[in-house]
């Protein structure tokens, strides 16, 4: 005869909480889980904020450019290129200090350290082919190749969350997805690489920090 | 065939529960890791991995980086055979409830 227990006693409570136990140590060693949804959100304002100052230096150059003799044309272009590259490190140092800055409150919240083995794991993962995207979207404009610079930067950015989703939320997979549908539409657009870009690292950012924003942190 | 009969006396106690998650999903981990995940005192946790290796189920690995020495643990296969054994017990009786 065999009795339904409908109640939970106390011995299958404690094996109930047991699992949990199980699953909280195994994602909590495998993973780093205090990325805020906020950094994203700030990494896609500075992104947008940026793109938008490029824009008009766009305008600029190309105005600028329409007006000079074609043999000082080339002078202009490298100083120019000057400012888009202080334009472009401006904003890398803007989105990873707020990044930084809000993680690192998450993980103060969670009792986590943000150099722990799991974060540091995140970060090795992260950054090998992040850097490498570095180097490789600088080639491509030492090369004077610049309408695969905004391509390849979403590209390598897409491999590089792709490579990451693996240590922390597994969200971030689908967020490396999307920019590498974008970064590979945008290689046969060449022109329109701003927009893309924009639209990536801005708009992309913007969406997906605040559907992680109110998917853990709001409380 | 109980319902309790492949439940494993030797998890039932939280912190090698803990010990042994870990190790399931981490190649190989150091004390350090270990003390911090399951914020636990030096000695409370040494005993317990005292307990896990005599059963076999976890594998200590001694080693230098550079002049330091650097102890770290990893799950052995019988370990891992008998956690998975484990794991299937509770799933069966929290089906059964």
């Amino acid at each position: 005869m065999h009795y339904k227990v409908l109640y939970m006693s106390p011995e299958n409570k404690n094996y109930l909480n047991d699992i949990n136990e199980i699953r909280s140590m195994m994602e909590q060693s495998s993973r780093f889980l205090s990325l805020s949804g906020l950094s994203g959100i700030f990494a896609g304002t500075w992104a947008l904020i940026g793109a938008g100052i490029a824009h008009s230096l766009l305008q600029q150059y190309k105005a600028e450019i329409a007006i000079t003799e074609y043999c000082s044309s080339g002078e202009v272009q490298f100083q120019y290129l000057g400012k888009f590259f202080l334009l472009a490190i401006g904003t890398i140092i803007l989105a990873l200090a707020s990044g930084t800055y809000f993680t690192t409150k998450k993980a103060k919240e969670n009792n986590q350290s943000i150099w722990s083995a799991t974060a540091m794991r995140l970060m090795i993962n992260l950054f090998i082919p992040l850097t490498c995207g570095g180097i490789f979207s600088f080639a491509l404009i030492y090369h004077g190749v610049y309408g695969l610079v905004a391509p390849a930067m979403l590209v390598f950015y897409g491999l590089s969350l792709l490579n990451a989703s693996k240590y922390t939320l597994s969200d971030i997979r689908t967020l490396g997805i999307a920019q590498l549908i974008l970064g590979c539409t945008n290689a046969f657009f060449i022109g329109y690489g701003l927009y893309f870009w924009a639209f990536g690292f801005g708009v992309l950012h913007i969406i997906y920090g605040i559907i992680m924003y109110n998917k853990y942190e709001r409380n | 065939m109980g319902l309790i009969d492949h439940i494993n006396k030797a998890f039932e106690n939280r912190i090698r529960l803990g010990i042994m998650s870990i190790l399931m999903v981490n190649e190989s981990v150091d004390f350090n890791f270990l003390k911090e995940q399951l914020k636990l005192t030096d000695g409370n946790l040494a005993s317990h991995i005292n307990s896990l290796e005599k059963l076999g189920y976890i594998a200590i690995i001694k080693q230098f980086i550079g002049k330091k020495p650097n102890t770290s643990y990893s799950a052995t296969k019988i370990g891992e055979r008998a956690f998975k054994e484990h794991l299937n017990a509770l799933e069966k009786l929290i089906k059964n409830l």
